[in-house]
């Protein structure tokens, strides 16, 4: 009986709407799968399945989750640079999806992603000065002269030097690289930038180099981040809020430092107790997952966690938990949620 | 205390270029004994891999040369043996996991048929006998329906199964030595924890050492007795886990440490980071190869290169940094490191 469950209230517990930037409401993205000669389709990854979340202005809402979950896409989703399968994405009280030619085009000014791979997003055979000014050239009437001075400022923003805006971006580290992007990225004044893996290729020094840029920047720009990664480490330290995705759910959020210290959703606490910390000798109690994350085409009934879950029971293989808030600002979606019995949660 | 297993002295790696030869690994030493795990950390380009390349003799093929140094196996020095040789000691007595688990394996073979086959080669099995040994390789390494799991290709299985099925090739012959360069950087974290599990435990039952290379300090701190540090083609320092991690030393290893996110402080505070970036290789500065970034970099720093000091209060425990310069490692126990004689 696994039936079709979607959230039809909008996420609880969010703050006044005005303080509310994205607003994604019952978002799906199918993926048709073809198969033989006519390519007939056989199927649907459900890569984002029914998500619904809220992020409010100038916050960091952190994304993880493992390969595959549906971070990516539900990246792309939410800035149109893929249609939605169904659901609406609501920015700044508007639903993108409906949008027509110019507004679309105002769109593209205010909204922005940051790239993983600093090599394969820019274009080789272009100029630093072309690649960061590209942007202002496409939606700005600007002179040679006034891109030249405004690519000048921003690379000095994000920390490069300007007198080598002349060169190719294979004669930079990749450190550097990623600070291209960033340029490229907030050189229209966007709002809301989407950073996928933006840090991730990126050895620890580099790192937190590029984080300590990415900080700044939204304090000074007053930006609003979705920052999907793998890294938790990166994620934790980053961000105001987090969300868990497992195979195309969204299965729990909540404010960084509650999520992290008190994981509600058995996977959350799975995914944190796997990172490795550089302390030696407290190699805590691990919950090791048994088997691999199932595919997407072909997701478990009920809790889609079920099948690896530790905590199972019958109910799960059966009924779809939804996204619930538990408790003041901490949504779960599961049947036995990890609750502290004697603290009752938050506070 | 355990028998040496490998002793690495001194070891310059290095290609040849038009400018001559570029050394990749400068003068580094580095020893594993019996059922001990060393791991080898550092930032990307710091030379890990030409090491481990070094030691399985595979940087023959990777077109670059053993310049200068050994590399004490049992007593006999790999860096003198033919390539001939290096066969029977390579897949037999030390066995090599690579980062990248689909490319290596094959394609167009089963993955029960990659393994019989390196037990045929290894352990002179005959063909059932071989096949049957796979699927309980197979099973030892967590992979379940082991049955129908050997007679599938390398496509057909998740990454985390693929990096199981190259550790049980790598099992398959019992190594003594187990060389693992980056095992895990590939998987998430939950399948990493798997794969980290199930070294340990292997480690365990047979008693292997393993040389484990990771750029993840989380990884090195829960896996390591010994840590080596590596920057710029050299290792900075090296002790005990918990000398590493406890007592940082080198400015090098502090700064790292410092830099990694999500543990010390709180959300949000600005990372400590080390300014500049790590030179290419054949562009290293005179002096300490650390000097430009280091906060601490004096005089002699900008002058000379620093030898091996020995810090703390044990004879372990060592950094290549003068400001530990009242205590040379070579002149407490000859164990090579960057020494004086050598040098002067
Ligand atoms: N264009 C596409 N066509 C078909 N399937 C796709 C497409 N893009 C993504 N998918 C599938 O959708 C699922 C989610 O992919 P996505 O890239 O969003 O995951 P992710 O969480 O970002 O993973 P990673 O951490 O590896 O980047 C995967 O199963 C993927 O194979
Ligand atoms: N075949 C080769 N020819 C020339 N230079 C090489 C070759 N292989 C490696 N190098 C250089 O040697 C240095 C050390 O490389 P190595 O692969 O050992 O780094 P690493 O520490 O393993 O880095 P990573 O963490 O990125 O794997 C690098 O500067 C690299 O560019
Ligand atoms: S030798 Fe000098 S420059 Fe090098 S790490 Fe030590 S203090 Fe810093
Ligand atoms: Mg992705
Ligand atoms: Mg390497």
């Amino acid at each position: 009986m696994s039936t079709k469950v979607t959230l039809n209230k909008q996420t609880t517990g969010e703050a006044a709407t005005e303080d509310v930037i994205i607003d994604v409401r019952n978002l799906k993205k199918y993926f048709p799968i073809h198969k033989g000669l006519l390519s007939r389709v056989v199927g649907q990854v459900k890569a984002v399945d029914d998500v619904s979340l809220t992020i409010r202005k100038g916050e960091t809402f952190g994304l993880v989750g493992e390969s595959g979950c549906g971070k990516s896409t539900l990246g792309r989703v939410i800035l149109r640079l893929q249609g939605a399968t169904e659901g609406e994405v609501i920015f700044n009280g508007r639903n993108i999806h409906e949008m027509g030619g110019k507004e679309l085009r105002e769109l593209r000014e205010e909204m922005q992603i940051i790239f993983q791979d600093p090599f394969g997003s820019l274009n080789p055979r272009f100029l630093v000065r072309d690649i960061i000014g590209e942007p202002l050239r496409v939606h700005r009437k600007m002179s040679g002269k006034e891109i030249d001075e405004r690519v000048v400022e921003l690379m000095e923003m994000v920390g490069l030097d300007a007198s080598r805006r002349n060169r190719y971006p294979h004669e930079f580290s990749g450190g550097q690289r990623q600070r291209i992007g960033i340029a490229r990225a907030i050189a229209l004044h966007p709002q809301f930038i989407v950073a996928d893996e933006a840090v991730s290729a990126l050895d620890v020094s580099v790192q937190s180099q590029v984080i300590n840029l990415l900080m700044k920047l939204q304090k000074e720009l007053g930006l609003t981040f979705l920052f999907i990664a793998h890294g938790l480490n990166v994620v934790r330290h980053i961000s105001d809020r987090v969300g868990v995705m497992y195979l195309g759910k969204l299965v729990e959020v909540g404010e960084t430092e509650t999520l992290f210290a008190a994981p509600l959703h058995p996977y959350t606490a799975a995914l944190l107790s796997a990172i490795p910390k550089p302390t030696p000798g407290r190699r805590q109690e691990r919950i090791v997952l048994q088997g691999d994350v199932p595919s997407p085409a072909n997701p478990p009934s009920g809790c889609r966690f079920h099948t690896r879950c530790p905590l199972a029971q019958a109910k799960c293989s059966q009924v779809e938990p939804l996204l619930e808030e538990i408790m003041p600002g901490r949504q779960v979606a599961c049947h036995f949620p990890l609750v502290k019995g004697d603290s009752g949660g938050v506070n | 205390m355990a028998e040496k297993l490998l002793e690495i002295r001194k070891l310059t790696v290095g290609f040849v270029t038009d400018k001559g030869l570029v050394k990749a690994t400068d003068e580094i030493s580095l020893s594993i004994r019996q059922g001990q795990t060393v791991c080898l950390v550092g930032e990307s380009g710091s030379g890990k891999s030409v090491t481990s390349l070094a030691v399985m003799r595979l940087i023959d093929y990777a077109g670059g040369v053993i310049a200068d140094g050994s590399i004490e196996y049992h007593g006999q020095d790999l860096a003198l043996k033919s390539q001939e040789e290096m066969r029977h000691i390579r897949g037999n007595r030390i066995a090599m996991i690579f980062q990248d688990p689909m490319s290596s394996l094959n394609p167009v073979f089963t993955v029960g048929e990659q393994i019989a086959e390196s037990l045929r080669l290894h352990q002179n099995m005959s063909g059932d006998k071989a096949w049957n040994a796979a699927v309980d390789m197979l099973r030892t390494v967590g992979i379940p329906a082991p049955e129908i799991r050997a007679k599938q290709y390398p496509h057909e299985l998740s990454g985390g199964m693929c990096q199981r099925v190259v550790i049980a090739i790598a099992l398959a012959c019992k190594p003594e030595l187990l060389i693992a360069d980056e095992p895990t950087t590939a998987l998430d974290v939950t399948v990493q924890a798997q794969i980290l599990d199930l070294l340990r435990k292997l480690q365990a039952e047979l008693g292997m050492s393993i040389l484990l290379i990771t750029h993840d300090m989380g990884v090195a701190a829960e896996m390591a007795d010994r840590v080596a540090v590596m920057y710029a083609g050299a290792i900075v320092e090296e002790g005990p886990v918990e000398d590493i991690f406890n007592t940082p030393s080198h400015p090098y290893t502090v700064g790292l440490l410092q830099s990694i996110p999500g543990f010390e402080g709180e959300r949000g505070r600005e990372l400590y980071t080390i300014r500049g970036t790590i030179p290419p290789i054949g562009q290293l500065p005179d002096g300490c190869r650390f000097h430009p970034r280091c906060p601490h970099a004096m005089d002699i720093c900008r002058q000379k290169e620093p030898f091996d000091f020995l810090v703390g209060d044990g004879d372990d425990h060592r950094a290549a940094c003068w400001l530990f310069e009242d205590r040379p490692v070579a002149l407490v126990d000859g164990r090579g490191g960057r020494d004086e004689v050598k040098r002067a």
